[in-house]
Formats: C-alpha cells, structure tokens, sequence
C-alpha cells in the first residue's frame, strides 16, 4: 500500500495539515503536496480509468507527463475537467472526482471493453463503424459520443477572472533547475533583461532529488545561493507557477501562468497569458523517463523509477513497501538506493543490460541490493494492484525464471529531453544513438528574421546529463545567447559517472503476441505494443499515419511519455532505423492552459468594444431595442409599453411622415478630404462628378471597388474650394477612411490631399417631418427658410445655442435637416429638440424606421440591395455615373462584357397583389429547372417591408430584365412551397416628384 | 462648453487609480513635416517644440504628438481650440495642410499611481519596462481590442486617448486592469 513515511518530504511542511475530498471522500495531506502525493499518502493507488478500455490507472509520474491521474475539480463555478494531479497542489477544501468511470471508480461497467480488448483492436472504430453508411449518423455517432470522453463538461459559468499581460525581454530562460538557474545567473550577469520562468511552485527541478555536489555542496545550496543572487538583480524577474506554452517566430512567447490553482479563495485572477517577446530563449526544460513496455505495465502501483523518487525525496511518501526495479540505464538505482535509505524494501532490481550497470549499481550492491543484470519482467501480476513479477531473460520470448512477490514496480526506460518549445518554432531534432534519445540539433535551431538562432537549449533538455556537464552547457548556451564576450566559469560539480544505456523497446525482447497485448504504450488512450505493430502491418507506415491509427499520443498528455516508446516500436515493426520514422510534430502548447486564460479579461461588459454615440445612454433608459451595426448600438425602434417592434416601427414612421420625428445619425462616416488636389481625387473615389459641386451645396455619389461593384454610398458637402466632407455608410466609415488612404499612400502618392476621419467629432441629428423646419425656428438662430438653405445645401451656424452645421438632406422623402454638432454637446442638442418639439408630438425613430421610409422612397441600401456582386447599373443608378469622366474606381470593370450583359437582374420594385410582405431574399420562379433539379429563377428580393404610409407590403428586387417588364406579374416562392404573385413596379412607392422634401 | 459633457465621467479606484478627464482641445494637423518651410511656418506659430517620431512635447499651453510623418496631434485647454485653429490656418496660408478640430472625437483618460506601467502593459503590447518607455515617448498602439495612444507624463502618471465611442469600454477595461488583487508586481 502506498502511505506517508514518518520522515522525508523536503517540499512539504507537516506542521500544515490540509483536509480535502476525492470522490467525497474526506482525505488529509500537508501544505506543499501535490494532489497525487497526498492521494497516495491516503494510500489512493487507484485514481482513474482509462479512455477505451477502462482499465484501473494509477500514478505513473511525478510532473506534467502524467497520463493516468486527470481528475474533475472543483465544483460550481470553479469546476474544471481533465486536471493533473501531479501539477496540482492541494489546499484546504480541494474537492476533486475521477473520471472515465460509471458506476464508480472501484467498479466501472464500461471495464467489459476489457475482456473485449481482443475485438477492439487499433482501427476498430474506422472498421466497423463504417457500414452501413446511414448508421454512423444516426446509430454509433450518438453512442459514442455519449460514451467517450475523460471530464464532465462544466455546467457553470467560469467565475475567476483572467488576464495578459505583455512583456519584453532580452533573454528569457524556461525551467528553474540547475541549468536554468546556471544560464539565467549568466545571462544576468551580462546585464541582459533576463525571466526565469519555472512551471512548479519551487525551484531547483530534478537534481536536488537527484543528488550529486556544486562547488562541495549538496545541489540545494546552490539552488538557494543562485536564487539569492537572481533576486538581487534589477534586470531578472522570477516567476514560478509559469509555464512556457509555446514560442513562435519572431521571438513571441506565450507563457501561462496559474496565480491562484493552489489557493482559488483569494481575489487573484485565477490564470495571466504573458504575451512575450523575447530577443533570445534559452529552454533548460529537463528530461522525461520513459516506461518500458512489458506486460502489465499499467497496472497501479508501477510508476517510473524517477516518479517513485520523488514522492519519496519531496514528499515522503512511498508507493509500495517493496519495489522491484526494472531498468535499463543506471539512473533507476537512484531510486533502489533512495528506498533502502529510506527504510523501504527493494527485493530486486532487473537490469536489461547483460553488462549491468556502473557506480550506482556498485553502490546499490554494497547496500545489499541483488542486482540480475540481463534479466526482464515476463509480467506483472495484479489487476487493482501489483502482486508480484514474472522474472524472464531480457534476450529470450518470456519463459519465467522466477516470481517475485511485491507491491511496486519502478521502471526506467531512459531519459527523453523535453524538445517541445526547441520544436514549435523549427528546431530541428538528432537521433542519438549511443544516449538512446532525440536531443536537439543544436546546428538547426529555431531562426529568427535574419537568420540567426534564437532559441537555445541547455542542460537535461540537450540531452545533456551529469551536474558538471550541464552546467557547462547552460553556461556556454547563455554566452552563446547574450553573444557575451566573456565565458565566466562555472562552478565545478559532479561529474557523470554511468554505464552506457541498452535500447529496450520491448521486455522481453522476443515477447510473443500475448505479451505484446498486454504492454501498454500510450496509457490514456489504451494504446499497446501490438496495435502499432498491427497498425505498421497494416501499412499505416507514417508515424502521422500510425499515431492517428492508434491514438498514440493523442490523450491529453500528448504523448509525453508514450510517443518516443512508440516510433521505437513502429520502426521496430517496418525493420527501419529510429530517426528515419522520426517524431510527431511538436505544437504547442505544451501542455493544456485553460480557455479563461486565451479569453483573458474580455467578458461581460468588456467581452467586445461596443461604439456609443453621445445619446446613447437617453436610448437605453428609453428602453430602445438595439441592433448591432458594426461594433455600434443602434436604437431598431423606441418600443412604448405594450407595443411591439412591428406597433413601434408603424407608429415611429406615421408620427416622422405626419409631423415630426429624430433620428441620432451620429454614427454615420463623416470624412474630411483637404487639399490642392481634393477634387481630383473626389472624381476618382465616386463614379459621378463631384470636382464640380459648388461650395455650400451637397451631392449624393456612389464609390466602387475597383473590381466596380457598388461598396458605400452617401452625401458629399463641399465645405470650401479645397475640401469635401464625405459621408459614409455606418459600417463603411472606417474601410472607407483606409480605402481612401490606400489609394493615396500606394497609387497617387503624390496628389495633395489629406484625409481626416471625423465620424466621432460630431452628434448628427436628423430632424424629418413637415414641422422640421418650425421645431427648428423655435429654437432659433440661423435661417433655414426654404431660400436660405435649399435643398441638398449646408450652412454653419447656430442653432438655438449650439455651434451646428446644418445639412438639408433627406433619406426619407420629408422635409429633413440633419444637424451636426459638437459631440460632447449632442445630448443637450437632443434634448433640447425633444423639449421644442413636444407640441409636435416629436417621437425618436429607430433603423427600421428610416429603413421603412428609404424604400418607400427607393432609396438602395448598401448591404441590402448591394451583396458584394451589385454594379450601381444593376440599381438603376446611371445618373450617378458620370459618363464624362476618363476614369473612377469601377469604371474599366464595368466596361467588361460579364458587367454590360443585359442579362444582369436590375432592380425594381415589386408589389404583392394581396398585399402582404413578401419573405427577404425570397426567389422569382422561373421556368423549368436547372442542371440539378433546382426551380429556374428570375430575380430576388433586396428589400421588403410593410409600409405603414401605403399600408401595404412592398419590396424591392433584382429581377431579369426588370425595368422593361413593368407591370408584368410574376411569382415569388415561399419557402413553404407556395408562391406569391407579385406585380413589377418603379421603386419609388412615395412621392416620387420629392414634392415632399423639397418644401 | 455648458452643455458638453463628457462620455463616461467616472473615476475608479483600483491599484492604480483611473479617471476620465474633463474635455480636452485636441487638434489633428496633418501636412509635409519633412518640408523645411511648414516646419518654419508652424513652429513660429506655436509655443512648443515639435516632437521629433514617436514623441510628445509639452509646454504650459500645449502638447504635440506625433501621429505619423505626416500627422500631428496638438492638445490644448478646450476653450482654446478655436483661437489656435485661427492662428494656425494663418500661419500656414497656402501651404497644403490639413487642420481639423477633433476634441470631441477623442476623450483622455489619467492613470495615476506607482503600478501605472504593469496595468498598461495587461491592455498594450508595448514594452513598459522602467527606462524603456520614458516620459515624452508617445505611442499609437491598441489597448485590447480598441485603438488608442498613450503617454508618460511621470514616472507615475499616464494619459490614455482613445475614440470617444469606445470610452466605456475603455474605462471598463483600465478598471478591470487596475483591479486590486491583480497586481503583477512585475517593476516592483
């Protein structure tokens, strides 16, 4: 069983009892553990089921590679899935439940995969759940959805918040162990802007565990001296709880860090994305030891040599009382010697290596340790639990020599550097034949902008191990990076004393099919020896192919401790060489960050910005029903109580057409364009003259992309010789703006003119009705009398007492002025015309209102009756375009042949003869059906509505040869199959003469 | 000026404080800043010295920003826009310029407090570090999702601008950066 021991655990403080549940039950541990060390102390060996079989899983590692131990956390608004125990830190009230288990943990019905494991092989699923082709949909989809995945989806909504935060530096170092600490102290030491940034909660990584001596001292001392001197420098910042997610080109590297996992209670945000960009990084991220496959290695209770260690060392806690180690490097008697130190029995240690091991195994022996060199576990006995090992020949098929009784097995299969930040941006990776692992071809880094490396690797991580070596390395690398002249020496240490590695991909090596089966690659996603090798026999070759066959390193570990297993065992299969398969791509990030942390601070009221013009808090409070246009707000109707939208809209357009209404027109573009040669570059943006309009006077235009289709309309208003006010579309201003500035920075780079876009310098008001121009006297000030301000001119002056340039423009077929004054005054301006307009029974009109009356004008609409492809011909809109001007943006386009086609639908407009409204975007049948058995059509509605003024519905459309069929009926189909008869009509439904504005 | 009123006139106290400021005269001027004689023509008409790229100069009356090559941003007391845009438009004669009053297009906001750098660094991608983003360097960035510019008036005082549109937003989104308990403690 797997208990706390009475000493030991250097990271834990045992005068800080901490209490907390795992599947509601009630379980101590001590500040600084890890939920997986406090699980074991409670002697919780078993923490979870596997994805496809079931199967009882325990902890296999001590860090981030650990597949097996994915738990739900937290509850509530807290709740999150697939949470690592290894990485999580356990606090006063943590409540954590297994998952990938129904009824419970102990016992799972979904186990039956089990014992049908022989009928699940790699592939099955694409196999069997092909045919027949209608049931995937509708049969195996819904029930494997229901049965798949690891963690509940949380039901609440997040309730920690999160941020970014940007940062820059000249040199950033990823992993606070002893090559980190080394390479940040040299980095510093230049005077270079260094982070050191470190994934857990303490510093030092692997090698205090490890043991070994710096400068005659025990490696802690100098963690602790390093750290002390890092602090004292301004230009290092420390972080821990940070882990480096992925780097990408041009130095950027996003980090993640996890404020408050460890004590949710406080009002720090939960996790901070730094966004960095980092001239140089060096990654000091250590090693990851593999497993070995034999049968049964996925059993609880064996876990990796190194994993064992620490929960020993760290946390005093042991997993078995007695442990038999398999290795096949030296490294694993660290742990034979950590355990006897530690009281704790190791029957035996397996080493592969018919040569056996060097100093450590010298020094387990002395410490009576029996050591069988050449030897390997057959199988581990035990279902919920190891029992005991089979003990086999490494060289021979598995035929038992003897049987030892335990209750741990600890495995070393090797060191594999973690290459993962080294890779996301380039970094090329070698083959190492004689340490038996992928290390990082320090000749292909990743290249910044000019070429030059700008990643570095240093220590464990470069396949770098011995305490003297790699703090060479991280010295050199720091050089390297810092391009420092100087090469400060490095402190003298330990040296690496071990026997040479034995490649050992299989135990044993000639494992027939039955142990094969049983020799777990990928323990998360149940991948075994036997599929990759039925996967290569089956000609998925690729290891992309194979990986995805077998869902080898596709859990939520990514593969970290599977991956290098299973390329080994994929070129054992294919008779290739290791590096010839090479690896799976490396992406980050490294392992999964939360989504609250991408999302950040945007949510609620700061999700998204959303545009206010200055009279937008008097819509609110009127309770206006808003609709998005571009990232504005803007009032669709004032609804009053008990009206509906369709009551408000009738209502809104009755009062503006009878008497007096208000629209808040602030956020149309309003754009200044200045300069010698404003009016040059005015003839080019428009397709009709506007070089020509007087000063004083307006002028609506068309501007064209320069393929010619239709992109913003609006009134231009000449305000002296040398400039134009260009008004825009709501959603057109700030393209617009940029399409204008294109043109002059890129093309006429040498034509005076300036642009100002002044969209939010002004309040704009349109004041439309009859009584528009008496609301206006009444307040007083300039003249607006029919002769004074005609129609389509402007004028400066004063309104009441506001500054206003006045407009008289209509959108609407009435007498209309719109009124643009200082922004910071719109409001006042606004309620000052609701005041003078009381008597006129003044009502504000919303969208649908003015859009209600442009059509009954029809008036086009850009983006109802234009979509991308409308060319302004389509619209009936040739007076608008000069045929007298050489050239416009549109204008050569819309001499090609596709574009002068008179089978171009052309607008019209369109009347029901019952009445009623037609559908938007509905189809005009036509004859017959095309190609693909589709009804033929003849045109589309653009726009349609129902008209309070006519009382009827009308329409708008692109129909086929439109304007030559007037009062022609055709059909329009519903989408309930029945069509409407409607009759084509001219598109002005309302005082076509203008005899309206024009009072 | 009786009737204008700011967009979100509010004020929060966080780790940093954050406060909407009154109006504030903003002018855009945009003409050929490499032409020696605009140069002339404009620097005898205002009191300050012109910002050279990516700078801010103040003096008692105004600040200069510079926009771009060809764009200058001029910030004067409110009631002060009208005379300056007179006098500039007479400085400047024939020249091709551009001068436009955009006071109430933009609205500033004041950070104030020893942590104002790290709660800018949560919304720009600028680098803020202490002697890297000195006073009298001014920048057009992005804070979050919106446009913006900013400057250091002190060590420990900055002005943001920003659309007035968008000031809501963006006075949430300061807020929401300063709050406490958030402290990043990054130059500390």
């Amino acid at each position: 069983m797997s208990t706390r021991l009475s000493s030991g655990g250097r990271l834990i403080d045992t005068s800080k009892q901490i209490s907390f549940r795992f599947n509601g039950k009630h379980m101590t541990g001590y500040a600084g553990d890890s939920l997986a060390s406090a699980l074991l102390a409670n002697d919780q060996m078993l923490v979870g089921r596997s994805f496809k079989y079931h199967r009882p899983r325990g902890v296999v590692a001590s860090g981030s590679e650990e597949p097996n131990g994915l738990v739900n956390l937290g509850q509530g608004g807290q709740f999150e899935p697939n949470q690592r125990i290894t990485t999580t830190e356990v606090f006063d009230g943590l409540a954590a439940t297994s998952q990938n288990h129904w009824p419970s943990l102990d016992f799972d019905v979904g186990v039956i995969n089990n014992s049908l494991a022989r009928f699940l092989p790699a592939g099955f699923y694409y196999k069997m759940f092909i045919h027949p082709r209608p049931f995937w949909k509708h049969v195996y989809e819904p029930i494997i959805r229901y049965s798949a995945g690891l963690g509940k989806a949380p039901k609440d909504t997040d309730d920690s918040t999160y941020e970014h935060i940007y940062s820059f530096y000249d040199v950033v170092v990823v992993g606070g162990g002893v090559a980190g600490l080394q390479a940040a102290k040299t980095a510093g030491d230049t005077g270079a802007r260094v982070l050191l940034v470190e994934q857990a909660s303490n510093w030092g990584g692997r090698a205090p565990v490890d043991g070994g001596e710096i400068a005659g001292k025990p490696v802690d001392n100098f963690v602790d001296q390093t750290l002390t001197a890092l602090k004292k420098m301004d230009n290092v910042t420390l972080r821990t709880r940070w882990m480096a997610a992925g780097i990408y080109d041009h130095g950027y590297l996003i980090g993640y860090e996890r404020i408050n996992d460890h004590d949710p209670s406080d009002t720090k945000p939960r996790h901070r994305l730094w966004r960095i960009r980092a001239g140089r990084i060096i990654t000091a991220t250590g090693a990851i030891e593999r497993p070995i496959s034999f049968a049964g290695n996925d059993i609880p209770g064996v876990i990796l040599a190194s994993a064992l260690r620490d929960y020993v060392i760290n946390f005093g806690v042991s997993v078995g009382d007695r442990t038999v180690i398999v290795t096949n490097n030296d490294d694993a008697y660290r742990t034979a010697i950590t355990l006897k130190n530690a009281g704790l029995e190791v029957p035996l240690v397996i080493d592969a290596r018919p040569y056996g091991g060097g100093a450590l195994a010298d020094e387990a022996r002395a410490l009576g340790i029996r050591v069988e060199t050449g030897k390997a576990i057959a199988k581990v006995h035990g279902s919920k639990r190891v029992q005991s090992v089979s003990i086999c020949a490494q060289a021979g098929e598995g035929a038992v020599l003897e049987e030892v009784s335990c209750d741990c097995v600890a495995m070393s299969g090797g060191w594999s550097p973690v290459v993962h930040l080294w890779s996301h941006c380039g970094g090329k990776l070698l083959w190492d034949d004689r340490e038996i692992l992928f290390r990082p071809d320090v000749h292909k880094p990743p290249l910044d902008e000019v070429g030059t490396p700008f990643v570095y690797v240093a220590g464990a991580a470069s396949g770098c191990f011995g305490l003297d070596e790699l703090l060479k390395d991280a010295t050199a690398q720091a050089v390297a990076a810092t391009g420092s002249k100087k090469t400060p020496k490095s402190p003298n240490a330990s040296p690496r004393a071990e026997a040479q590695i034995q490649a050992v991909w299989m135990m044993p090596q000639g494992a027939g099919i039955k142990l094969r089966s049983k020799a777990w690659l990928d323990f998360q996603n149940d991948v075994k020896v036997s599929d990759v090798q039925l996967a290569a026999q089956e000609g998925f070759e690729s290891v992309e192919h194979a990986k995805r066959y077998t869902t080898l390193g596709m859990a939520t570990d990514q593969g970290k401790l599977s991956n290098i297993n299973g390329l080994a065992t994929l070129a054992g299969a294919l008779n290739a060489d290791i590096p010839q398969i090479g690896t799976t791509t490396f992406r980050p990030p490294y392992t999964p960050i939360s989504m609250g942390s991408i999302a950040g601070a945007a949510r609620g009221e700061i999700f998204q910005p959303i545009r206010k013009t200055p009279m937008q808090s008097w819509h609110e409070e009127q309770g206006a029903y808003m609709e998005p246009v571009g990232q504005w707000r803007r009032p669709y109707c004032f609804p009053r109580s008990g009206e509906n939208h369709d009551q408000a809209v009738i209502r809104e357009i009755n009062q503006t057409r009878n008497s007096l209404g208000l629209l808040d027109a602030s956020t149309l573009g309003k754009i200044l364009v200045s300069g010698p040669d404003a009016g040059k570059f005015m003839d080019m943006l428009y397709t009709n003259m506007m070089s020509t309009l007087k000063v004083g006077k307006c002028r609506y235009g068309l501007m064209c992309s320069e393929n010619g289709f239709l992109s913003d309309d609006g009134v231009v208003a000449r305000i002296d010789e040398q400039t134009f006010l260009c008004h825009t579309t709501t959603g057109g201003a700030d393209r617009i703006h940029a399409h204008m500035e294109e043109w002059l920075q890129t093309e006429w780079w040498d034509w005076k003119v300036y642009t100002a876009n002044l969209t939010e310098q002004y309040a704009q008001v349109a004041v439309v009705g009859p009584n528009a121009r008496k609301v206006l006297e009444k307040l007083g000030g300039m003249d607006l009398s029919k002769d004074a301000l005609g129609f389509m001119e402007w004028a400066d002056g004063k309104i009441g007492e506001f500054e206003a340039r006045v407009y008289r423009i209509s959108f609407s077929g009435e007498l209309s002025y719109e009124i643009a004054v200082p922004a910071s005054q719109g409001l006042a301006f606004w309620n000052a015309l609701l005041d003078a307009g009381e008597e006129f029974g003044v009502m504000p009109y919303g969208t649908e209102a003015l859009h209600v009356m442009r059509a009954e004008k029809g008036f086009i609409m850009i983006g109802d009756e234009t979509d991308g492809t409308v060319i302004p011909q389509d619209l009936g809109l040739h007076w608008a375009i000069s045929k007298k001007k050489t050239d416009f943006l549109g204008k050569r386009a819309q001499e090609r042949t596709h574009m002068t086609d008179p089978d171009r639908w052309q607008l019209v407009g369109l009347e029901t003869i019952d009445g009623s409204v037609l559908p938007d975007g509905a189809y005009a049948a036509g004859t017959g059906e095309n190609a693909n058995g589709q009804m033929n059509t003849l045109g589309r509605v653009t726009s349609t509505y129902y008209s309070p003024t006519l009382k009827r519905g009308i329409a708008m459309g692109l129909v086929h040869n439109g304007p030559s069929r007037m009062g022609e009926t055709i059909e329009f189909a519903k989408v309930d199959g029945s069509r409407v008869p409607v009759k084509i009509v001219d598109q002005v439904f309302y005082d076509k003469d203008g005899e309206k504005q024009n009072v | 000026m009786s009737n204008s009123i700011s967009q979100t006139n509010a004020s929060f106290e966080g780790y940093v404080t954050v406060s909407d400021d009154a109006p504030m005269g903003m002018m855009t001027l945009r003409g050929d800043l490499g032409s020696k004689p605009f140069i002339t023509a404009l620097t005898k008409s205002v009191s300050t010295d012109l910002p050279s790229a990516c700078q801010i100069t103040h003096d008692e009356q105004m600040s200069i920003c510079w926009m771009s090559p060809d764009e200058l941003l001029i910030l004067t007391p409110y009631d002060q826009v009208a005379g300056l845009q007179a006098g500039l438009q007479k400085a400047l004669g024939k020249k091709h310029f551009l001068l436009a009053d955009v006071s109430d297009a933009r609205v500033s906001f004041t950070l104030s407090g020893d942590k104002v750098r790290e709660v800018i660094a949560k919304l720009a991608p600028v680098d803020l570090a202490p002697g890297h983003f000195a006073p009298g360097v001014f920048r057009r960035t992005r804070f979050g999702q919106i446009s913006a510019a900013f400057w250091m008036q002190s060590e420990t005082e900055a002005r943001v601008i920003c659309f007035r549109s968008v000031a809501e937003f963006m006075f949430n989104q300061l807020s929401a950066a300063a709050r406490p308990g958030s402290e990043v403690d990054l130059w500390s």
